[in-house]
């Protein structure tokens, strides 16, 4: 990444071991949890053999929440690891969505292209927010990202440009070919299945990978204490903006994804409920975890199925927002730490386990 | 555009723009003194403006005395529910008051739609008020609007007054400003905090009366009135009760304007100003201070 390289160049005279000199031992995302690549590893593998059991519709499902958890995954580099609190990170996913959808027009198009149009765009969006709003910080920062993402909501919605409340369809779904010959087929099910599979892998290998380098050391030294950062030399609002414009480039991925799987994009993509789903689901797995946004994502996805679902719960799924908005207040009162914390609590309950469980990190 | 209809335009930012201040000033307060960030600050407006529908038939032409009423109920609700639900905030970080407030708004979306159903409601303005006063020989500007003007100037007076003149407005300002020292005083700052949220849950409900006859009263108009008072407290500086005023005033007139001059593209104007605020003064045009 471009941006990675500029962080450097910032602060080129501090090492790469002098973040934990400067902010203490660092609670790292992603690297000491039970497992280590194993555990995502056995998981990806699970999805991948899930057609063989799955109807139809139950696959739909898991490219829905393999979607979301890279929209989930991407907003964890902002929240997780910066410690940017943002609530307008739909806007990203949305304008990957709208780009893709406007580049391709009638006769579709090629991922080639597609691909980089719309994390290009969402990135040049996350530019101009991004160095706008780290101009702030703390609940304004909160309140700048929300009413950006309400600013791209309302192009969507009020111009002709951007196809009014009614959105746009994408009629021809993308498709990859070299010399005249289609290797992908997004419109078919199982290319789709496996292409948002491959790059829910990649998203979080390269989120893990980077929060592992120097620059994911810098940005957890920025989160723990960044007075300090500053006072040792690093300048952090590059690396802030360098994280901002990464997480709404993977958000413009998701956007393009979903767009390619629901066939078409409206407004509501953009509003700020979606920006607060995905922030619930950060904290739902867990923040500062990983696998926690993934996790959080598939509870999200299958809770709000659940309430939606008149079958299991009749007349009351009409009103899922009264049953999800109850179970939020009850989540977030009695787990603060979210359901990867809930392992933690686990631990702590078992007879001896206070000791091997250790103090409660930082945050 | 002729003069006329250069003032009408005048008067209706002004109007949208002390409505606006209403809201934003109890968002602005409660965050100042509690630290509270509050999403679900819209739904109290949108309260308020269901209040004037449901009141409706039981006071007639007792305009006034509906408006008194109302006001009383949303501030024993806020005085409730500041008990129930937002005393338990206080210790959390931000995030979890992002979500937990977030939540609020889906509950309350959800009752909003058991009771009242996902109609558009119309509120009649009273008779003593219909018909207007004419303006330049062709535009008629409402009475209603006057008023609307009116009430909203009369109140964000009372506010000043309040906060600047009496000894709840000094226990106010002190806990904005350090907490702990107010504390540590004696003063009992768990009634300070309820008497203050109960205070925004009031001027928010009160902007959504007056509001109703205006905008008529729908599903989801809670969520952008926050948003746009949101934008309102950026630009002011949070916790700035003057600074939340002329920013109303500035976003009102942004907004009126953008929509005569760039119908299509009226919906970006606000935030063009916020950035162009954030860009010149990142932490709102009056720094804390009232």
């Amino acid at each position: 990444m471009a941006s990675d390289g500029a962080g450097n160049e910032a602060s080129a005279e501090v090492g790469a071991g002098d973040v934990r000199a400067v902010v203490g031992a660092l609670p790292d995302i992603g690297r000491h949890e039970a497992g280590g690549w194993l555990v995502p590893g056995a998981a990806a593998l699970a999805i991948a053999a899930l057609p063989l059991v799955l109807s139809p519709y139950a696959q739909d499902v898991v490219v829905r929440i393999a979607i979301y958890a890279i929209f989930a995954l991407s907003l964890e580099l902002l929240v997780g690891a910066t410690g940017l609190v943002s609530l307008g990170h739909a806007a990203f996913l949305g304008i990957g969505a709208y780009v893709t959808v406007r580049a391709s027009g009638d006769s579709g198009g090629s991922l080639a292209l597609l691909l980089p149009l719309a994390m290009g765009g969402a990135a040049a969006y996350a530019v101009v927010v991004g160095a706008l709003s780290l101009r702030t910080r703390g609940v304004y920062f909160i309140m700048v990202t929300l009413a950006f993402a309400q600013m791209a909501y309302f192009v969507v919605h009020d111009t002709k440009a951007g196809g009014g409340s009614d959105g746009i369809f994408l009629y021809v779904k993308p498709t990859l070919a070299i010399a005249g010959k289609t290797l992908l087929d997004l419109g078919e099910r199982m290319p789709l299945y496996y292409t948002v599979l491959a790059a829910l892998v990649a998203t979080y290998a390269f989120i893990a990978l980077l929060l592992g380098s120097r620059f994911g050391h810098a940005l957890a030294g920025i989160r723990v204490n960044e007075q300090r950062m500053r006072a040792a030399g690093f300048s952090t609002t590059p690396y802030k903006l360098a994280a901002f414009v990464i997480a709404g480039a993977l958000a413009g991925l998701a956007g393009l994804l979903l767009a390619v799987k629901d066939g078409a994009v409206n407004p509501e993509l953009l509003s700020w409920h979606e920006s607060g789903a995905v922030l619930l689901m950060v904290i739902f797995g867990g923040i500062g975890s990983l696998r926690g946004a993934v996790i959080g994502a598939t509870c999200f996805t299958l809770l709000k199925e659940l309430f939606q679902s008149e079958a299991l719960l009749g007349s009351l799924a009409s009103h899922w927002q009264l049953t999800l908005g109850l179970t939020i207040i009850a989540f977030v009162a009695a787990l603060p730490r979210g359901l990867i914390g809930l392992g933690a609590r686990l631990r702590v309950m078992r007879p001896g386990g206070l000791a091997k469980a250790g103090a409660r990190p930082s945050r | 555009m002729d003069f006329a209809t250069f003032l009408v335009q005048c008067l209706n930012a002004v109007q949208y723009g002390l409505l606006l201040f209403l809201v934003a000033s109890g968002l602005t307060l409660i965050f100042g003194i509690m630290g509270v960030i509050n999403l679900a600050h819209g739904s109290f407006y949108m309260l308020g403006a269901y209040l004037a529908f449901a009141l409706a038939p039981w006071f007639g032409d007792w305009f006034v005395t509906r408006l008194i009423v109302g006001v009383m109920l949303a501030a024993l609700f806020g005085y409730v529910l500041e008990w129930v639900f937002f005393s338990f905030l206080y210790e959390r970080d931000h995030l979890q008051q992002v979500l937990l407030t977030y939540a609020l708004i889906l509950v309350f979306e959800e009752l909003r739609s058991l009771s009242f159903g996902n109609d558009v409601h119309g509120v009649t303005a009273p008779g003593w008020l219909t018909g207007g006063f004419q303006l330049g020989g062709l535009m008629e500007y409402p009475w209603y609007r006057v008023f609307a003007s009116a009430a909203c100037l009369v109140v964000a007076l009372a506010l000043y007054a309040v906060v600047n003149r009496t000894r709840l407005g000094m226990m106010i300002r002190a806990g904005a400003s350090n907490r702990d020292m107010v504390r540590g005083l004696g003063v009992d700052i768990r009634r300070l905090y309820r008497i203050v949220f109960a205070g925004g849950v009031a001027l928010a409900a009160l902007a959504g009366m007056i509001a109703a006859p205006l905008s008529s009263v729908y599903p989801g108009m809670g969520s952008s009135v926050l948003i746009i008072c949101f934008v309102v407290v950026v630009i002011g500086g949070i916790g700035s009760i003057t600074g939340a005023l002329i920013a109303s005033l500035l976003v009102g007139f942004v907004d009126t304007f953008g929509k005569v001059f760039f119908a299509e593209w009226s919906g970006v104007g606000v935030y063009v100003l916020m950035a162009i605020v954030l860009v010149w003064r990142p932490e709102g045009l009056m720094k804390r201070g009232f």
